[in-house]
């Protein structure tokens, strides 16, 4: 066994996590990748003596999950707020169940949608499926709530949510580190069908349990130090908790605070406290009034949603208005405005496997179903060849869905999945279209990787997370398996080809796929060929180049002698993908010499 | 530095090392014995978005981002990109920036959207409350002979602007460098130093 000398380290929440689920002795970590709790698991599975994988989504993750707590390890399963949702329905019967080995869920939520579709409060649905939740408010926090989790989970026989936000999980601050204690990993299944087969006359006795289970963490609540109360000036005090403790207690350090670390179940009398304390209390949090509305139920006089807003990230800036609006700030906060400048949009990076396919979208026309990864980009300017996006896997069943309603058919449709999403939740859309031998077409866009969270791998990737060599799924067996009987496999890079087979895809009466397969651009290793060259005599100012939306093209500042923009590409930045060069009508884009790449 | 904190904003594109700039300098914090946070502010493309990235240090830190114009010190790695967060200075402070323009692709730009500025620190200093220097990293770095250092020129740069002992500054960098550029380093940062004397 391994012992860590205590020191302080800077660290993001989620290096916090992961280092206090090992110093609890957690064996067992499984996942799904999800912006903002991906890197959890990337740490955790380089401590010694563990084991780490990624599952196909975040259900199958919770269910691998279950079962290594039921064999008796401590297990930590992590994913974004919306996997959340995907993981309910095991998770939903599991709080019945109990566990063995302690278990916490992550739930990193992502108020202000960096990087998702909502931004739902997870700690609601850690009240709806009757586990307690615990709410970091900086590294620090992180690490400690992770820690105690899994005491809480084995102490009271549950599973346990450690809920985040991106400001905590993204985010640096000072960590005390303990010890390693030895990883608990489980010895055998052991059979208890009263507890773990929830079928009617079992589950409700289950019910009766997790309920009772609720007060007896009620009470711990009440005691835990984490729910921390500071009876200072009688004037005002403040229930907070997660990230905007932070901002509140800056901006008011003098008042009373209930913070609060462990939001479900509520800590109803150190709140009373608060209130018998203050002159009046304001409840200071993000997204959704939970706190505010559990301290009414309890009965306590608050004021909250009032004053600070429901939407987005707070900020000292906001909750300095809410201060100013609840009459405790003279002064409103002045906005600033700054300079007009250049918006910079996301973009698929420069010889983006996924490009040339939404160009051959562009040129038929197709409604595009879309789904969640880095071609949901291709909805901005100039590609726009996205039409929806809702959920991991939702493409192919929205395909469906239209196809069988339109009646006034204008446009082929076509459902637009990556591998990782296809594999996530994709499969049982496809075999939808196969069993409703709908007309669609579904093209597969296979970079071997999952991307846009970094580079995780998944079930075609050929290696896990630990680094082990794995069996590989083929996405074409998969497709030939479920019956679908028109399946092509497409060069990205060859634009006029993928054009045809697109077509060709599209014209088959049936549902068809289209594997779209190149490595990604930037994982796991950045593609570099020689870059191109806009030759610029030659060069007619068409801005056919400009439309295929590549960042390595740019303005050059000349024009032609009409006054049109000549085009520019950056030699860094181009890959020598060479789709630019396909669709220029003028022959002004060419291979850059040797001797003016070594220059 | 109001109330003993400092808060410094590091800006620029993504892929220009701004996350490895506020890396080292949080870690020039810790070594200094200071209470530090960081946070960082980035769009979903894996490349070429706006990056921000918050540090604050002092004795006790709480919120990890800047309140809007508390900022003491901006270092811009892009010049569009200091122009965009020039505002957040507060009275007095400083906004060091690199001159190295990226303008963004093509593609997006709609017929109304702004235009790239034709010299983005003149107009910074329009918006910005504190003092505006010019850094010519491009230059220096090909002085240098290595277009790689220009994180570590903008470091030192901002290290004229910081009440930190320069020996902390110099021993985590050689700390956090590949070790065959430490000399190349420590040449870049005290150019980095010197541009901002010479700046006056």
């Amino acid at each position: 066994m391994s012992v860590k000398e205590t020191n302080k380290v800077l660290q993001f929440g989620n290096e916090a996590i992961a280092h206090g689920a090992r110093e609890a002795g957690c064996y067992f970590a499984v996942a799904y990748p999800g912006t903002p709790s991906t890197e959890i698991l990337e740490v955790f599975s380089t401590l010694p003596g563990i084991f780490a994988k990624w599952s196909p989504n975040e259900k199958v993750a919770l269910e691998v999950g279950i079962g290594a707590s039921l064999t008796g390890s401590r297990t930590l399963v992590t994913m974004k707020h919306v996997g959340v949702n995907v993981a309910m329905d095991p998770l939903m019967t599991f709080t019945y169940t109990g566990v063995r080995g302690g278990f916490v869920l992550v739930s990193a939520d992502d108020p202000e949608l960096h990087s998702s579709q909502n931004e739902q409060d997870n700690r609601m649905l850690g009240k709806f499926a009757k586990m307690p939740v615990f709410d970091p408010s900086d590294s620090q926090d992180a690490h400690d709530f992770a820690k105690l989790a899994f005491e809480v989970s084995e102490r009271f026989n549950t599973p346990v949510m450690l809920r985040e936000t991106t400001r905590i999980a993204h985010a640096k601050g000072l960590v005390e580190l303990g010890e390693w204690a030895e990883p608990v990993r489980g010895e055998n299944f052991v059979r208890e069908i009263n507890r773990f087969v929830m079928m009617p006359a079992f589950a409700k006795p289950r019910h009766t349990f997790a309920e009772n289970r609720t007060l007896e963490l009620k009470k711990f609540s009440n005691e835990w130090e984490g729910n921390r109360l500071e009876l200072n000036d009688k004037k005002v005090g403040i229930i907070t908790s997660g990230v905007a403790y932070n901002y509140i207690r800056e901006l008011m350090p003098d008042a009373s605070y209930l913070k609060v670390g462990m939001p479900w179940p509520f800590p109803d009398e150190k709140a009373r406290k608060l209130a018998e304390h203050c002159d009046r209390v304001l409840v200071v949090e993000e997204l959704e009034p939970f706190l505010e509305e559990e301290a009414k139920i309890a009965g306590i006089a608050v004021e909250g949603k009032a004053y600070f807003p429901r939407e987005g990230e707070l900020n000292l800036d906001k909750v300095a208005m809410g201060l100013h609006k609840a009459g405790l700030l003279d002064n409103a906060p002045q906005p600033i405005t700054g300079a007009p400048v250049i918006a910079r949009p996301p973009v698929l990076c420069a010889g983006c496997p996924h490009r040339g396919i939404y160009m051959a979208l562009k040129k038929v026309n197709a409604d595009v179903y879309g789904d969640i990864g880095c071609y949901t980009l291709a909805a901005l300017p100039p590609l726009e060849t996205l039409h929806t996006c809702f959920c991991m896997g939702a493409s192919i069943g929205n395909a469906i869905g239209a196809k069988l309603n339109e009646q006034n058919p204008q446009h082929p449709q076509v459902a637009v999945i990556g591998d990782g999403t296809f594999f996530h939740s994709g499969m049982t859309g496809l075999l939808d279209a196969v069993t409703s031998d709908v007309n669609i077409t579904i093209v597969i866009v296979d970079n071997d990787i999952t991307a846009m969270t970094g580079g995780q791998e998944n079930a075609g990737t050929g290696h896990d997370l630990m680094g082990n060599t794995v069996p590989t799924v083929q996405i074409e067996d998969v497709c030939t398996a479920m019956g679908i009987k028109h399946l092509t496999v497409a060069d990205t890079y060859n634009y006029d080809k993928t054009v045809e087979q697109l077509k060709a895809a599209i014209e088959f009466d049936g549902p068809s796929v289209i594997i779209a397969r190149k490595p990604c651009a930037l994982f796991p290793k950045k593609k570099k060929i020689d870059p191109y060259v806009v030759l610029n005599d030659v060069c007619n100012g068409c801005g056919a180049c400009f439309r295929i939306g590549c960042p390595a093209i740019s303005n050059s500042g000349k024009t032609t002698e009409k006054g049109l923009t000549i085009a520019m590409i950056d030699p860094d930045a181009c890959t020598g993908c060479t789709l630019c060069q396909q669709v220029c009508p003028v022959d002004a884009i060419v291979p850059m010499t040797r001797e003016e790449v070594t220059a | 530095m109001k109330d003993g904190m400092t808060n410094v904003l590091v800006v620029g594109v993504g892929g220009q090392g701004v996350i490895l700039a506020s890396n080292i300098l949080c870690e020039v914090a810790v070594r200094a014995g200071m209470d530090v946070k960081k946070s960082e502010i980035h769009g979903m493309s894996q490349r070429g978005g706006v990056v921000s990235s918050h540090v604050r240090f002092g004795e006790k830190v709480l919120s990890p981002l800047i309140a809007a114009g508390q900022t003491d010190v901006i270092l811009g790695f892009e010049a569009a990109e200091a122009l965009r967060f020039a505002h957040e200075i507060r009275e007095g402070g400083t906004l060091l920036a690199s001159t190295q323009t990226i303008h963004p692709p093509k593609g997006p730009e709609r017929k109304d959207s702004v235009k790239y500025p034709a010299n983005p620190l003149e107009d910074a200093k329009g918006v910005c409350r504190g003092r505006v220097v010019p850094i010519e990293t491009q230059k220096i770095a090909l002085e240098l002979g290595n277009p790689k250092v220009t994180n570590t020129i903008l470091l030192g740069a901002l290290s004229t602007s910081l009440d930190i002992d320069l020996e902390v500054w110099r021993e985590t960098i050689k700390a956090m460098v590949p070790p065959k550029t430490i000399e190349l380093n420590l040449q870049a940062f005290d150019r980095g130093r010197k541009a901002v004397e010479d700046a006056g």
